[in-house]
């Protein structure tokens, strides 16, 4: 089935509808819950899973190789900066990992245009935003000089 | 037509229109807000960009940095690299041009939050191989989303992009694109100055080994629908390598990356028993390709005909032996969190059949060929290079203009340029996004949508749901219908239909003209019964616009693998009829250009240009 949702812990809330990047789960009109309409469709990515507020969505690995019997959940903390995960094996072993996900608060990017406008004369340069700084080096972009380019086989 | 007769129309006037928010839409989204304070940057995408394109489960290493800083490698190597592995034909000039800008768009992930991990020793980036480098990159996606919403005017999630827009005067000029809202059936127009295609890579045109309920485990995401390809090849545009498809060895069922593996944790692959196999295929593909079996790296293809050579000897299954690595506690952690990273459902896999890498050596198999443009392949559109040094073959417009005036391509959706991967197909949509906003500021008169095309396209777009409101009431239920397809039923006759003809994964992965001129016989039916698919809802409607994407970049396939009379990729796929690399007729690209008012697709070749010394 690739993810599910449990009836007793879905509200119905559809942030899980809303993240999706296969457009599969849909909140089913009958019980206004969540459900993957199409789990042949599933890439098993977890985004709906780490986006639920209730924890109500899990995964059982697909049916034409995944034996029953196991687990692999997730637990996504924005505020903490962490993802951890809990790996549960058909014969009942455990292992458990977790990792950072963002050294910088939310939304603190700072976005193109609140840096200087550039002037007339870099829009003809090769340079793009940031550059040459954001390249760390000294001397420039690199360059090329058109002769070194030459047709035939190497 | 009942339910959507409320359907409304949207229209939306941007400057600059970026169509896919994946890695090179949030690219090109920034850059083109930096160099255009004023201009209406639009982002449409059929997802969310939060978490959408290859990249949504995120990623565990960011495959292309040169590491300028440190000496590491310059632009030239890396394209000394990516030639190597593609057998000599890339496009230079373009490659060179990722390897100049793309530490400088590694430094912003950093700045912005990526948590890239250092060597505790030098306090280097923690490089897993010569051009990777490891990150902790679960929130890889949402973090260069982050950066593309702030620099939109406008970003529009859950819009399926259908068609590009011409211009009314000038049919070779694009002016727009259409799309609709599958969560409200609206139909958007939005008319732009500038247009760039940044709508990712192509799953699901080749059956894929799992069929059943596993079938979206396929290793490119399966909501990589090609419209990169579709929606280009369909005005006209010229497209370029489309029959270097890519097959992957990998983890098997799981399609789980083996990267971190072999050059981080430095495991090796061994025969059923036990045995080295690569060196035992050496003279069979010199045999081949002659010396480019003798190139370091080996290229990627070469080492999948050694496995496929190896399997149909009877030397199968291929094993990662993992048992000694994995002792190392730091080394079974990397090894998890590879996939945690990036493909989860491979730890899904190993974890419902008890295969503890510590225990057991996993097996590896090699995928269904997958066409795109930003891995060890470069399929896409043909590109103009850049202003400083394209040579005249490769230059009619601005850089990374396609060969349609006005249309960008960057990541998948542009061709010639393997290997740039998340990082590089982010840089190539900054590169699209300052060619843009220069092609638009230089445009002079504005370009201008036609109201005839508009309506004509409403039409075709909704069609399906007509098709099957309007068909479903002769049956009684069911899915069987005399008078329509469903979406699944098309990309299933596709996909077998590439298999068997094209060279999938039935069929060995070997295909000849024969079996080329037959698939295309079969293909002409499927694009006439394309037309009477019929779609039970909104997203229905999604599958079928996916769908008609894939058709096109498959016919496109079909026709670029016949054209090329020789085997340059063995381990990708083969033409029996050809079976030799021949560097003589075919050290060059071949390109395609669609007539979709013919049906013709009419082929040339076009030089390489290799750099040297
Ligand atoms: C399993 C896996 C592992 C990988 N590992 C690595 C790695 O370790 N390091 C690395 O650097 N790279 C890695 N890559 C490669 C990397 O993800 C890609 O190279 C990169 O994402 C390509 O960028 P793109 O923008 O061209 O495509 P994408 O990022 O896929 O973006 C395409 C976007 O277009 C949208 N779209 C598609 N069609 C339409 C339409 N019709 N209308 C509107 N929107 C549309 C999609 O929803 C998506 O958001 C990996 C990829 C996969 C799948
Ligand atoms: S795991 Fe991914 S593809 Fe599957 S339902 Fe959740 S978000 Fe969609
Ligand atoms: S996010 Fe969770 S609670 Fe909300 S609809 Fe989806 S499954 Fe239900």
């Amino acid at each position: 089935m690739p993810t599910f949702v449990y009836m007793t812990s879905c509200d119905g809330c559809g942030h899980c509808v809303d993240i999706c990047p296969s457009d599969i789960m849909h909140i089913d009109s009958t019980y206004r819950r969540a459900v993957n309409i199409e789990p042949n469709f599933c890439w098993e990515c977890y985004s709906c899973v780490k986006a639920c507020p209730q924890n109500a969505i899990d995964v059982r690995g697909y049916a034409d190789f995944a034996p029953l019997g196991h687990s692999v959940r997730v637990l996504r903390e924005e505020a903490k900066g962490t993802v951890s995960w809990k790996i549960k094996f058909r014969n009942g072993e455990e292992k458990n990992f977790e990792s950072p996900i963002r050294t910088t608060p939310w939304g603190s990017i700072k976005g193109p245009a609140e840096y200087d406008a550039p002037g007339a004369e870099e829009f003809k340069s090769e340079e793009l935003a940031h550059e040459p700084d954001a390249l760390n080096i000294e001397g420039g972009l690199p360059v090329l000089s058109a002769d070194r380019l030459k047709q035939g086989i190497i | 037509m009942g339910l959507f007769s409320k359907r409304k129309t949207v229209r939306v006037d941007a400057d600059i229109l970026v169509i896919g928010g994946g890695m090179a839409g949030c690219g090109a989204t920034y850059e083109s807000r930096f160099w255009g304070r004023d201009l209406k940057v639009v982002c449409v995408e059929k997802a969310n960009i939060e978490r959408s394109g290859a990249v949504a489960q995120g990623l565990y290493a960011i495959n292309c940095y040169m590491g300028m800083q440190w000496g590491e490698n310059q632009p030239e190597d890396f394209v000394r690299y990516a030639s190597n592995d593609l057998m000599g034909l890339v496009r230079e000039d373009l490659a060179y041009d990722i390897g100049r800008h793309v530490d400088s768009a590694v430094h912003k992930f950093e700045e912005w939050g990526l948590p890239i991990m250092r060597d505790p020793e030098t306090g280097r980036y923690q490089r897993e191989g010569k051009w990777q480098i490891m990150i902790h990159g679960e929130s890889y996606k949402p973090i260069v989303a982050e950066a593309a919403r702030k620099a939109a005017t406008e970003v529009y999630n859950r819009i399926m992009v259908t068609h590009l827009l011409m211009d009314k005067r000038d049919r070779n000029r694009v002016a727009g694109a259409v799309g609709f809202n599958v969560r409200t059936g609206d139909f958007y127009v939005f008319k732009a100055k500038a247009v760039i295609v940044a709508a990712g890579g192509a799953s699901h045109i080749f059956k894929p080994r799992s069929v059943g309920e596993g079938m979206g485990r396929t290793w490119y995401a399966p909501w990589s629908s090609a419209s990169a390809y579709g929606l280009p090849i369909e005005v006209g545009a010229k497209m370029t390598q489309m029959e270097n498809r890519i097959v992957l060895t990998r983890f098997k069922d799981g399609y789980g990356p083996v990267g971190a593996y072999f050059l981080h944790l430095k495991t090796h692959t061994q025969n059923a028993y036990g045995e080295e196999y690569e060196s035992k295929w050496y003279d069979d593909t010199k045999k081949l390709v002659g010396d480019y079996v003798d190139r370091t790296p080996v290229p990627t293809c070469l080492r999948n005909h050694a496995l496929l050579r190896e399997v149909a000897n009877g030397g199968g299954p291929i094993r990662m032996v993992t048992k000694e690595a994995f002792q190392d506690p730091h080394k079974e952690t990397v090894g998890w969190e590879n996939f945690l990273g990036m493909t989860i459902g491979q730890a899904v896999v190993w974890a419902s059949q008890n295969i503890d890498p510590k225990h057991t050596n996993p097996e590896l198999t090699t995928s269904e060929p997958y066409v795109m443009g930003s891995h060890a392949t470069c399929s896409g559109a043909w590109a103009s290079g850049p202003e400083d040094y394209a040579p005249p073959e490769y230059r009619w417009g601005y850089n990374r203009m396609m060969t349609v005036n006005g249309l960008f391509g960057a990541g998948d959706a542009s061709g010639g340029t393997p290997h740039k991967f998340s990082s590089g197909s982010f840089t190539e949509g900054r590169i699209a996004g300052k060619a843009a906003v220069n092609y638009m500021n230089d445009m002079g008169e504005e370009s201008q949508i036609d109201e005839a095309d508009i309506s004509r396209i409403e039409a075709e777009v909704f069609q399906p749901l007509d098709n099957y409101a309007v068909g479903r009431n002769e049956i009684v239920a069911g899915t069987v219908s005399p008078s329509y397809i469903l979406p699944i039923h098309a990309l299933q006759r596709l996909e077998k239909l590439m298999d068997e003809y094209c060279g999938g994964i039935s069929a060995n992965y070997m295909t000849n003209e024969p079996l080329l001129d037959r698939g295309l016989e079969l293909m002409d039916m499927l694009k006439e019964d394309a037309d009477h698919i019929g779609a039970e809802d909104l997203h229905q409607l999604q599958r079928t616009w996916e769908f008609k994407h894939r058709l096109l970049a498959s016919e496109s396939v079909m026709h670029h693998t016949l054209y090329r009379q020789e085997t340059r990729w063995p381990g990708y796929y083969y033409r029996g009829d050809h079976m030799n690399l021949n560097d003589e007729d075919w050290h060059c690209f071949t390109l395609s250009r669609y007539d979709a008012e013919t049906g013709k697709w009419a082929m040339e070749k076009a030089p390489v240009y290799h750099i040297v010394d």
